[in-house]
């Protein structure tokens, strides 16, 4: 596990700061239901770097799926709409693009890694003629050239004896495999982003490791941007360099990977890290954040997390609060940190 | 032999106010033992399980079925659970785990092997006998959206083992029962008429676990009860478990792939890999000190939500995926991922007891673990 080691410290190398690969502002997602107007993504801003893992991080129904899904384009409208906001792609608005301009960007550009590879895979296909896909359709060549590339694809994700393989179906693979080959679909043509949606969620922990380990050194080779959305804690520690925690449509808190676990700055964060278990040592009783998450169709008012809080004062309850940059006691900023917390500064420093 | 279990059953219901007790003070004891000898303690085991084998036949040909192999879900599994502990079983996907729960709920027939409840041996029993003893040992399952029926109401759902029981709970007194024990769980005993869809998922497993309450069972066995749940969910019905286990004396056998709930839960823990125990012992001997190379490897490779530590810890990546089944390498199941393998891994099988070097040591190393090269190793703390 040197690998991961050696690159966490050392950021990798970034074209100007100032200029990220992608840039999502503002980003609102409704989707229109009989019972009313749900608010899955209220306002998300964020932004990834060549090189650069982002982890979204929230469980379900906070909408990190949904802003994946709104990036990548593949939203079903209706019943979903994007009432506002920009997704910047190397300077780009994608949402102003045709639909063919977009299709152009899809697979080539920005490439998705989902959860589910069985599901996500054609039964009836064999692997190499999906992965193949990639090279006829988007670079117009030959079978037989395709399923070089394929093989080549397969070698490269670490597949044994891809050779033999490349026929197979997606049921004769077991899951960590076939994880590998969702891998090798998305890198076939050489994205600058991947958005990886849980991608090792359905896989054991030591399948896991190794899937992980493979996107990440992968992830390096190619100077790709990730962004990887999990509601798991660890896997974001292992693997990202900075976080924006989701909950309930909006960004609640963002900061870079270690800050985080160190110091969290918004109380949800903060009930999260608290509430899961150590494998290191023994605890006592968990602390549990109490409530469920809100029904997205009745968000509370003013922060969505205060019926939640045990913090929550009269104005948690009447006033939204807005994502800010966060200080030291002493008014320095603290790089990439920002709270939506109206008591963020009691949270972060005690 | 059924008229003797319900006799014995008569004071089981007036026993958990006596049985508290001693559960409470078996607990303060354990937090600052952290549990080391507690198994010790309690006596004689509620449940022994004895080289249980379930093999599921492969088999070829339409009309004449013939057998042709067999997947090898559970290949000789031993261990005992006390009264009031929770052992937790874990181990990849694959690897038996819930085989096991089924073996021991008497849901599959097991090829080999006894179960003894109490000293009876249950995985032959069948007819009335069995029902009486199922009364004592029951389930909570995986996924609260499919475990629940969605036309039954909440008080249907809860209330339904009392129809097959019906000593436990008189007719009239139902649905008293009934909100008790949701109100046990910590749902309002308002909800009685609700139906399943009305829940959220956290809400839902506490209906699960109500139900598994229902017959004052000694046993609850819990298929990974809460690896559906949101991780702010997951920490309140983690919590509730504990409660009830102190309040009723259950003892949990715990099914989990997530390592660190586990360890949580736990007293003891066992790690299965294909079919067999690979290792048991307390959750310190596990965890802090883990001596089989597959627990090493699986310890090594959870995700730690920390940053730092990350950088300290020592990382064992396995290389492949599990064999199958139904075709396990000769000797050592996992030789054919194992950094230490030798040919001796590949002639014999280990036998899961407390390895040679640690034999007669009183260091937390020596617990039973079928390697032939067992050796102490600390995956789980940053050096």
């Amino acid at each position: 596990m040197t690998i991961i080691e050696e690159a966490a410290p050392v950021p990798a190398p970034r074209e100007g700061e100032d200029a990220p690969l992608l840039e999502v502002r503002d980003l609102h997602v409704e989707f229109v239901t009989r019972e009313g107007v749900v608010r899955a993504v209220n306002g998300v801003d964020y932004n990834v770097h060549a090189g650069e893992t982002l982890a979204v991080l929230g469980e379900s129904g906070s909408g990190k799926s949904v802003t994946a899904q709104a990036i990548m384009g593949i939203l079903d409208m209706p019943p979903a709409r994007i009432p506002q906001g920009e997704i910047l792609f190397q300077g780009q608005d994608m949402l102003k693009m045709s639909a063919e301009e977009r299709r152009r960007i899809r697979g080539r550009r920005i490439a998705m890694i989902f959860q589910d590879a069985l599901s996500s895979l054609n039964p009836v296909l064999s692997v190499g003629y999906q992965l193949g896909e990639m090279f006829r359709v988007h670079h117009g060549m030959s079978k037989k050239d395709a399923r070089v590339k394929s093989i080549e694809l397969m070698d490269r994700v670490k597949i044994p004896a891809a050779a033999a393989r490349v026929d197979d179906y997606a049921h004769q693979f077991s899951g960590g495999m076939r994880q590998r080959i969702m891998i090798a679909m998305a890198l076939a043509l050489e994205p600058d982003l991947i958005i990886a949606d849980e991608p090792t969620t359905a896989l054991d922990v030591t399948v896991q490791a190794q899937v992980m380990d493979l996107l990440a050194e992968l992830q390096r080779e190619y100077n790709m941007g990730l962004i990887l959305i999990t509601h798991d804690l660890g896997v974001v520690a292992d693997v990202a360099d900075k976080i924006a925690v989701m909950y309930a449509g909006r960004i609640v808190e963002r900061a870079p990977v270690h800050d985080l676990y160190k110091r969290p700055a918004h109380p949800y964060t903060r009930g999260l890290l608290d509430s899961i278990p150590r494998l290191d040592q023994k605890g006592q009783e968990l602390y549990a954040i109490k409530g469920l998450p809100p029904n997205l169709l009745r968000v509370p008012s003013g922060c969505a997390f205060n019926p939640r809080c045990e913090k929550a004062e009269d104005v948690c309850r009447t006033q939204l609060p807005e994502l800010l940059q966060v200080t030291e006691r002493d008014g320095t900023e603290l790089t990439g940190r920002s709270s939506a917390c109206h008591f963020w500064k009691e949270t972060i420093h005690g | 032999m059924a008229e003797q279990i319900r006799k014995d059953d008569e004071p089981q219901d007036a026993t958990p106010n006596v049985s508290d007790v001693e559960v409470v003070e078996a607990h303060s004891a354990t937090e600052a033992v952290a549990a080391i000898e507690a198994p010790v303690e309690r006596g004689e085991p509620i449940l022994q399980v004895r080289n249980l084998v379930k093999h599921f036949p492969l088999t070829m040909g339409i009309l004449f079925k013939k057998q042709v192999g067999a997947v090898k879900a559970v290949d000789g599994v031993s261990f005992d659970l006390y009264q009031g502990e929770t052992l937790g079983i874990v181990g990849e996907s694959g690897c038996g785990k819930s085989t096991v729960a089924k073996l021991l709920m008497n849901l599959e027939k097991a090829t080999a092997g006894e179960i003894f409840y109490k000293g009876q041996d249950i995985s032959k029993l069948s007819g009335r006998a069995l029902k009486a003893v199922r009364r004592n040992i029951q389930m909570v399952f995986q996924d609260p959206y499919t475990s629940l029926n969605p036309r039954m109401t909440v008080g249907d759902i809860i209330g339904e083992p009392f129809d097959i029981h019906p000593e436990v709970a008189p007719k009239g007194d139902r649905r008293r029962k009934v909100q008790e024990l949701l109100d046990v769980v910590g749902l309002n005993p308002e909800y009685i008429n609700r139906y399943p869809h009305q829940f959220s998922g956290g809400q839902r497993q506490r209906i699960g676990i109500a139900r598994g309450l229902a017959l004052n069972p000694e046993i609850i066995i819990c298929d990974e009860p809460v690896s559906a749940l949101d991780v702010s969910v997951q920490a309140q019905v983690i919590n509730l478990m504990e409660r009830l286990q102190d309040e009723f004396n259950l003892s949990y056998i715990f099914i989990a792939h997530d390592l660190s709930i586990v360890r949580h839960i736990s007293d003891r823990v066992g790690v299965m890999y294909l079919g067999r125990m690979a290792e048991i012992g307390t959750d310190e001997q596990i965890y802090d000190h883990p001596t089989h190379p597959y627990t090493q490897a699986l310890l090594s490779a959870v995700p730690v939500p920390d940053p730092e530590a990350r950088e300290g810890r020592e990382r064992i990546i396995l290389t492949g995926d599990v064999p199958s089944p139904a075709n396990p390498p000769s000797g050592c199941s996992f030789r054919t991922r194992c950094w230490k393998a030798e040919d001796k891994c590949a002639q014999e099988t280990p036998l899961l007891a407390i390895p040679e070097p640690f034999r007669g040591s009183d260091s937390e190393a020596a617990h039973e673990s079928a390697c032939h090269f067992a050796e102490e190793r600390d995956v789980v703390h940053a050096a």
